[in-house]
């Protein structure tokens, strides 16, 4: 304290009314020094990736454990590679991102096709347990569907008349 | 082995995946004997979380035996029945040694405002989660704990995320004996919440959700007051109206981005995605606090933007606290408390699903099925 009022004396007051119980952090943060030492820990041991890791513009590397499934691949993986240029304070990095796992999601059925599995999109919506538990609500869909598609064909039909 | 498979908004399967390995000196494989489906993962399932890569295993709650150890881990060894908490934390940054092991900065290269989380996403640092029969646990020295003798498994379960977040939310709000506390969402976390606010001395204790029978359970489970804000004209009204026209001492928003009760937020929030998710709670928990209250947010949101009335934030004076669960700081208090029997987390279970079974549990769970709380996932080798 003594040293940082010597290296701010050229301002009049400097520090005379910080007050340590203001701290409303606490108990979520026990505050020590350590935020004005920046990122200089002993960093633990790092981590080699294996595979392509995307890392946040806002970090000077990659973090000492780094999570390695699912490297970024495809038109989805460009696009995450795009938004990696970006901050996370930018919308250029989350809408490409979203973009991206809407693409992956298209993806990801070519892959089952590719690999002569035809993805069973009802099950996997989880409908079995819809029957089990909203059979009245299954049923609903049902007929609100039935009665879309019927009135859809009947105003072809008509419009094919005229 | 199995494990849960991320396959787009509203789908997932089961499916064999390699078994996870060693990758860094103080990782461990922990065998995984059960996990929870959490309210937050939700979000993932919703499609509402940018970066959730196909293929991904969700589950950040699970416990479990350690299987194998790194070179370097030398508080586990191998048979150990441990909980592992959400959060992934080195124990040595800045943050974690302030005690905020919810923030780590050497656990998810992908983010900064976000710690590595298990199984949530790349922005939370693209590791598997815990609805598989094995996962990696990086950091094994740090985060998992060994289950304490006698201590049902469920309720320790419950310790690697619902208890602390609800824990959290009541210990960030700054309760003063005597309180009035309401909580927002009468989901597992709010319920926790609320069970939890009369541990720092609320004298009046009031859920808001529009699910009846979470309500009836919540009004049971924690000995409060609860509100279905469908059968109230406007919720914030409301509050002001049974606290004299003050507003509530504190306001705790357990919902996050899936909440319902305003079309403006459900519209742009979750049908065209024009916010981060819907803050319809944190609207109103703005709004329903007193002048100089607290707002405690610890539901879930994306990484965008949210419309929130921050000019009344100002004007009223509000302290707004939020981040997620420091578990680990959290866990020996909360430990204490389950085994003198305060809390009794694995009362709100009400699923056992086997995971060969996770589509279906994710859909009773998000289309609130079966009157479904929590449910849990069993996996086939538990």
């Amino acid at each position: 304290m003594i040293a940082e009022q010597e290296n701010y004396k050229h301002i009049n007051g400097w520090g005379i009314d910080a007050d340590p119980k203001n701290e409303p952090t606490y108990p979520i943060k026990n505050y020590t020094e350590d935020d004005h030492k920046r990122i200089n820990w002993d960093r633990p041991v790092l981590q080699q990736p294996t595979v392509e890791v995307l890392h946040s513009n806002e970090r000077p590397g990659y973090s000492a454990v780094i999570g390695e499934t699912l490297p970024p691949s495809g038109l989805s993986g460009k696009l995450r590679r795009y938004a990696f240029q970006f901050s996370e304070s930018s919308y250029g990095h989350w809408l490409p991102l979203l973009l991206a796992d809407r693409i992956n999601e298209l993806e990801g059925i070519a892959d089952d096709l590719r690999n002569g599995k035809i993805p069973n999109i009802m099950a996997e919506r989880g409908w079995n347990a819809e029957w089990k538990y909203n059979r009245l609500g299954v049923m609903r869909k049902i007929a609100v569907g039935a009665v879309a598609v019927g009135v859809i064909a009947a105003l072809c039909k008509l419009k094919k008349r005229s | 082995m199995q494990a849960m498979n991320y396959r787009g908004p509203f789908r997932v399967r089961i499916e064999n995946k390699p078994t996870p390995e060693i990758l860094h000196p103080n990782d461990a494989v922990v065998r995984v004997t059960r996990s929870c489906i959490c309210g937050s993962d939700l979000h993932l399932y919703h499609g509402m979380v940018p970066d959730t890569r196909v293929g991904t295993t969700f589950g950040h709650e699970f416990i479990g035996v350690v299987e194998e150890i790194g070179p370097s881990v030398q508080n586990l060894k191998v048979g150990d029945q441990v909980l592992v908490p959400f959060n992934i934390a080195c124990g040595q940054c800045a943050f974690c040694k302030q005690g905020l092991y919810g923030n780590c900065h050497e656990s998810n290269s992908m983010a900064t405002a976000v710690g590595g989380i298990f199984g949530y996403s790349h922005t939370a640092g693209g590791f598997d989660g815990g609805q598989a029969e094995y996962v990696r646990v990086p950091y094994a020295d740090v985060g998992p704990t060994v289950i304490p003798e006698g201590m049902d498994h469920d309720d320790a379960l419950l310790l690697t995320d619902v208890v602390p977040t609800g824990y959290q939310a009541a210990e960030m709000a700054g309760i003063k004996m005597g309180d009035t506390v309401v909580v927002f969402g009468a989901g597992p976390v709010g319920i926790m919440a609320a069970k939890c606010a009369w541990l720092f001395g609320a004298g009046r204790v009031i859920v808001i959700d529009h699910l009846e029978y979470r309500l009836e359970f919540v009004r049971s489970y924690a000995q409060c007051e609860a509100y279905n804000f469908k059968s109230l004209e406007d919720p914030v009204l409301f509050i002001k109206k049974t606290t004299d026209w003050f507003g509530a001492d504190v306001c705790i928003d357990a919902v996050g981005s899936d909440a319902c009760g305003s079309a403006l937020h459900t519209i742009t929030g979750k049908k065209l995605m024009l916010q981060a998710g819907a803050a319809t709670a944190l609207h109103w928990a703005v709004n329903a606090v007193k002048k100089g209250g607290i707002v405690s947010i610890v539901g879930v949101y994306g990484p965008t933007d949210n419309l929130v009335p921050i000019g009344n934030v100002v004007n009223k004076g509000i302290t707004i606290r939020a981040n997620q669960a420091s578990v680990k700081r959290l866990l020996p208090r909360l430990i204490e408390h389950v085994q003198a029997g305060r809390l009794n987390p694995k009362e709100i279970i009400t699923h056992r699903i086997p995971l060969e079974e996770v589509s279906d549990a994710y859909h009773i769970f998000s289309a609130k099925l079966d009157n479904c709380i929590k449910p849990v996932l069993i996996t086939g080798k538990a």
